[in-house]
């Protein structure tokens, strides 16, 4: 069974472990990346995102385990490793004194590309990647969404069969979040495997296949987006009223509405219903509240969080410093 | 058959041949992309070059002209003395520069891309420490030309002062791999300026660079005559200035124990990088 993982898996890991000093960053992972599919891998700071990333990029040593990139053992083998992967780290590993084109060309170089495939392929990339305007920049005078583009297009010069994204959108704003999700949806339509790491429930729900939510160096649950969702309930109609008397109306009133049992609490006078197809809902119970005359404080639907998941899973909130980091990116509504 | 054995093989890999790092003329080829993107950073910065060679003059006309008068060279103008012994100088403080260099590479992420991709594992350090040499070249010979100016003359032909400039490369070429290892421990370009530094003084200033030997105390004496920057200074100068070379071998073979015990243990912690 394990043997036909390691060959037929994209990425695969076996009880990877990995330990720096007292703090247990991996602590026996185990999970694979099938062919042609975005995994997602999913956890607050510190969870051990990066080390496993790392390890399987062949940059950082397993203290025990095993992992195959294209059935290749990366401590075994890594230089043959290499050639089958292209990896966007943490921070964009561009180089600040070249141009994005000059870039692009030692990139490819490196990768045993010829003189000219290197150029053709760094202009046909710096097109795609909307930097071809740029492209004879020096990049240092790039804005932090160019340089993640940079970085993204310098993954795929050698046009390797598996890709590994490191948070490619921590840091960026929305909009070009939303952009970078464009170009990567752009390279997994081109049948590339995915290794995607990231902090933010909604970037793995809009890109991932199959999500892995890990925390202090343990896998804590595995499954698509709506399995996952399922799990942790999925969107909430949420409501607030002004007094327990038009609480206690609406609860009954919309008893009907939503995909499973509302709760309500009479302290913050609260109303929320799981919802699973979330616009109908909402419609529903304003025309409801409206016919009856009730009209609630606020009344919104929520989605669920990166800390949803933790709360469900794990009965805690992620890290602390994980919800700061959400709330200035804007993930927690 | 042999060729049906060669076909399975492949078949069972990436359509990309394999890549080992012996492949020599591979490892040619990313030697040179590392040494050109490392020596594009000077064009792209010009003031880099301007400001790391406005030092190197610098010192050539404060020697000559401030500590030249009070230093006593029986036999030879203090200018001729100078200039080889500063050559020397110059390209160990240049060489000390690789250190910086290595350590921004890692702080900025540069070297997990580098070392994520099927690239030769020396390329990264020789692109490096061959941009440095290659910066020092040019430093050599710009400093050659400021002395002229001030009155410095090579004494036995153009030949010898060529070999001797060659030498004084290949010396820096050599400290460079030194360099290039307390980088990659240092890690962050701050403690690589400092650390790269520290060695290099007593060396530099416990030696014949700037002054005969002969008027050091004896305990002194005897590190200063040994050791390898004055065995270098000592055989530069005799072929710039005619004297007999006596310490050729010496300065060859501290050159071949540097390159042999640093090279490979700088390829060692980068390979070990974390």
């Amino acid at each position: 069974m394990n043997s036909i993982n390691e060959h037929d898996a994209a990425i695969h890991v076996e009880d990877l472990r990995k330990q720096f000093g007292d703090l247990v960053a991996l602590d026996g992972v185990t999970t694979s990346a099938p062919r042609g599919k975005v995994l997602g891998l999913l956890g607050p700071n510190g969870a051990g995102k990066t080390t496993l990333v790392r390890i399987v990029t062949t940059l950082l040593q397993p203290d025990g385990g095993a992992a195959f990139i294209n059935g290749i053992d990366v401590v075994r083998d890594p230089q043959r490793a290499r050639l089958s992967f292209g990896l966007a780290g943490q921070y964009p590993a561009v180089d600040e004194n070249l141009t994005g084109f000059e870039n692009l060309e030692m990139v490819g170089r490196l990768y045993r590309l010829g003189r000219k495939e290197s150029r053709d392929r760094a202009q046909e990339l710096l097109e795609r990647f909307d930097l071809g305007d740029a492209g004879n920049r020096v990049t240092k005078t790039y804005s932090g969404g160019m340089r993640r583009r940079l970085d993204l297009a310098a993954s795929i010069v050698g046009n390797a069969p598996i890709l590994l994204l490191d948070e490619p959108t921590t840091g960026l704003d929305p909009r070009t979040r939303i952009a970078l999700w464009e170009h990567i949806r752009e390279l997994v339509s081109g049948g590339v495997t995915l290794l995607l790491t990231t902090q933010y429930l909604e970037e793995a729900d809009e890109l991932a296949d199959r999500i892995v939510v890990i925390d202090h160096g343990r896998i804590i649950a595995e499954g698509t987006s709506g399995e996952l969702k399922a799990q942790i309930g999925g969107d909430v109609l949420q409501m607030q009223f002004r007094t327990g008397d038009d609480l206690r109306t609406a609860t009954q009133l919309l008893a009907g509405v939503g995909a499973s049992e509302a709760k309500f609490d009479e302290d913050s006078l609260s109303l929320s219903i799981p919802t699973a197809d979330g616009v109908d809902d909402l419609l529903a119970t304003v025309r409801l509240l409206d016919s009856a005359g009730l009209k609630p404080d606020d009344i919104h639907i929520r989605r669920p969080s990166l800390d949803d998941v933790f709360l469900t899973l794990t009965g805690q909130p992620a890290d602390a410093s994980t919800e700061q980091e959400l709330v200035e990116h804007g993930t927690v509504n | 058959m042999r060729h049906e054995a060669i076909d399975t093989t492949l078949a069972g890999h990436q359509e990309r041949p394999y890549s080992p790092s012996w492949r020599i003329d591979w490892l040619v080829s990313d030697i040179l992309v590392m040494t050109k993107r490392n020596l594009l950073r000077y064009v792209r910065l010009p003031q880099l070059l301007v400001f790391s060679t406005i030092q190197p003059v610098m010192f050539v006309l404060l020697f000559a002209f401030v500590f030249g008068g009070a230093i006593s060279t029986p036999g030879v103008d203090y200018i001729n003395f100078l200039i080889p012994g500063i050559l020397i100088q110059s390209v160990v403080f240049g060489s000390s520069m690789t250190s910086v260099g290595l350590a921004e590479d890692l702080n900025k992420g540069m070297i997990d891309r580098f070392r994520s991709l099927p690239m030769a594992r020396v390329a990264v350090i020789a692109g490096r420490t061959l941009a440095d040499t290659t910066r020092n070249t040019f430093v050599i010979f710009l400093m050659i030309g400021v002395g002229m100016l001030i009155g410095f003359r090579y004494q036995d032909g153009i030949l010898k002062a060529l070999a001797a400039v060659a030498l004084v490369v290949l010396f820096g070429f050599a400290l460079s791999w030194i360099s290039a290892l307390i980088g990659l421990v240092t890690r962050t370009p701050e403690t690589a300026n400092v650390a790269g530094f520290i060695w290099v003084f007593p060396l530099v200033f416990a030696s014949s660079v700037f002054v005969p030997v002969e008027t050091m105390p004896s305990w002194l004496q005897t590190f200063a005559e040994v050791q390898p920057i004055s065995v270098t200074a000592d055989t530069v100068r005799s072929l710039m200035l005619g004297w007999p070379v006596e310490n050729l071998w010496y300065m060859l073979a501290w050159m071949a124990g540097i390159l042999v015990v640093f090279v490979p243990l700088s390829i060692w912690k980068y390979r070990r990088l974390t």
